[in-house]
């Protein structure tokens, strides 16, 4: 084979996957744009009159999330499924946004962590890589951390609102988060410098706490004293 | 609250504590003068369970990632003794034209006892990685692999005088010594890794060219020169499409081109004037601007 036929081939082969990336990024911007509403849904919760209306932002909140299904569902049909981490850095971050959305959802409807599985079943898509187009364990962490972000922040405008007692709950299920990744070993990447933030957000939520027991505006549960 | 009483003064105390955490960034501080409120190490482990759900699913998650970031360092490692080994051969390539060395078949041989190493580095990749998805450790055997391509691609040039093909160094990539018996790899090699590893090529073939003119051979500068132009145009007609790493290495391609390029229009214009053994002086001053009055008879 000569020179010229070369990379004759290898042209081909660079044009296809071009292709290949200009229907993954379409389809992209079609997801980013989804989680723009979903955020915008759920942003709201932050405003004093946004308190009560939780339940039915979770609800619509989890309406989009079928146009996020349907999305993610034509985004798989973009690539062969073995080459997932071939183009993953072009949906990694819309990835880890989406998670962010449903673990927020999920914490505004019943104060837990959403689990991977529950987010991987909310998104439609696996958990194992071998099953198909998944969720990969560093976007869920990038994702819950997030999420940890946007709790600081409602616990803030949570007393604004005047409910004193979600910043308390917010900040154990914050430390027992901080607990869990503490136990992760993380190399220096990005998902070690996003979890760095957290300590800032757990200072942010005890000061809220802090600010509150010390006005006694909220009594520290004599159960958990005694724990 | 044991600091019941004047009003002004309790904020002033706690007005001024605020100040002193956001100098030292110190909650702690405050917190030890008020025992009613929990230090925050007390408050984790009374309300965290080093059972609960949260804490068992992060356990899980700690053993994936570690699985992950050992296997990557295992990967790394093999591609930086893969990068070594393929260097060194490159080194050995060089002198296969040089009058020190007896032959260049006892050079080829040894090279190819080296590759063959190589090979087997690039087996136990193979074997790391079987199951996984090769995209998702990429980045650690990429440079070893490159380097790889480049010292077969040279030693194929050498041998054959022509480019070994993507396919080709697929093939091979097994280390048995029969060809017959040769397995193809579940790992292949990439073409944008061969792109990258042909690009690095072009350099050693300049310095092929400098140093077999330095030799008195004035044939393979000439074969050389061509060769490179050939390569030079591929990159041209691939241009962008391929990714950045690529295209800047096309800039490097240039110069090399350019190198061998100026080397044979030397070798052309003035190569009947120099006695074989001062063209390597030529050739090392070639950076500096030319007397116009040197070598006129």
């Amino acid at each position: 084979m000569s020179v010229t036929e070369m990379f004759s081939n290898i042209q081909v082969f660079l044009c296809a996957d071009q292709d290949i990336r200009e229907d993954i990024r379409k389809v992209v911007q079609g997801l980013e744009q989804t989680a723009r509403e979903i955020l915008t849904v759920l942003q709201s919760v932050h405003q004093p009159s946004g308190f009560k209306e939780i339940p039915s932002k979770c609800f619509r909140a989890r309406e989009l999330f079928c146009l996020v299904r349907s999305q993610i569902g034509d985004l798989k049909t973009k690539f062969p499924v073995e080459q997932y981490y071939r183009f993953h850095e072009h949906w990694r971050f819309v990835l880890q946004r989406v998670t962010f959305l449903a673990a927020f959802v999920v914490y505004l409807e019943s104060e837990t962590l959403v689990t991977r599985e529950e987010v991987a079943e909310i998104l439609g898509i696996e958990v194992e890589r071998e099953k198909g187009f998944h969720l990969d364990v560093e976007d869920y962490l990038a994702g819950v951390l997030i999420m940890a972000s946007e709790l600081s922040r409602l616990a803030v405008n949570s007393v604004t609102a005047g409910d004193y007692s979600r910043p308390l709950r917010i900040s154990n299920f914050i430390n027992e988060l901080d607990s869990g990744f503490r136990l992760l070993n993380l190399k220096n990447d990005p998902l070690r410098k996003r979890y760095d933030g957290l300590k800032y957000d757990v200072k942010k939520i005890e000061e809220v706490v802090y600010d509150l027991s010390i006005r006694g505006l909220t009594k520290v549960p004599e159960a958990d004293k005694d724990k | 609250m044991s600091t019941k009483g004047n009003p002004f003064i309790i904020t002033h105390i706690i007005f001024c504590l605020n100040l002193v955490s956001r100098v030292d960034g110190g909650s702690r501080k405050r917190k030890q003068d008020f025992p009613q409120v929990q230090k925050p190490e007390d408050r984790q482990d009374s309300d965290v369970n080093s059972s609960s759900p949260v804490i068992t699913a992060f356990k899980t998650f700690q053993l994936e990632l570690d699985t992950r970031h050992d296997k990557y360092e295992r990967l790394v490692k093999l591609s930086r003794d893969i990068t070594i080994e393929s260097k060194r051969t490159i080194f050995l390539l060089h002198r296969v034209t040089s009058p020190s060395v007896p032959s260049a078949e006892e050079v080829l041989a040894e090279s190819d006892a080296k590759l063959d190493g190589v090979r087997q580095k690039i087996k136990q990749i193979a074997e790391e990685l079987q199951g996984e998805d090769l995209y998702q450790f990429h980045k650690a055997f990429t440079p070893g692999i490159q380097e790889y391509v480049e010292a077969v691609s040279f030693q194929h040039f050498i041998k054959h005088r022509t480019l070994i093909s993507l396919e080709d160094v697929n093939t091979r990539l097994d280390p048995s010594a029969e060809p017959q018996e040769r397995e193809v790899l579940a790992f292949q090699v990439t073409p944008i890794d061969y792109l990258l590893g042909v690009a690095d090529l072009t350099g050693e073939l300049m310095r092929m060219c400098i140093g077999s003119v330095g030799n008195g051979d004035i044939d393979t500068p000439f074969q050389l020169s061509q060769f490179l132009q050939q390569i030079h145009d591929g990159f041209s007609y691939i241009g962008n499409t391929g990714p950045y790493e690529v295209s800047k290495k096309l800039h490097t391609l240039r110069q090399s081109l350019a190198k061998v390029e100026d080397a044979c229009y030397t070798l052309r214009v003035r190569g009947s004037e120099i006695p074989k053994h001062m063209l390597a002086d030529v050739f090392a001053g070639r950076a500096m601007p030319m007397d116009p009055d040197e070598g006129v008879a």
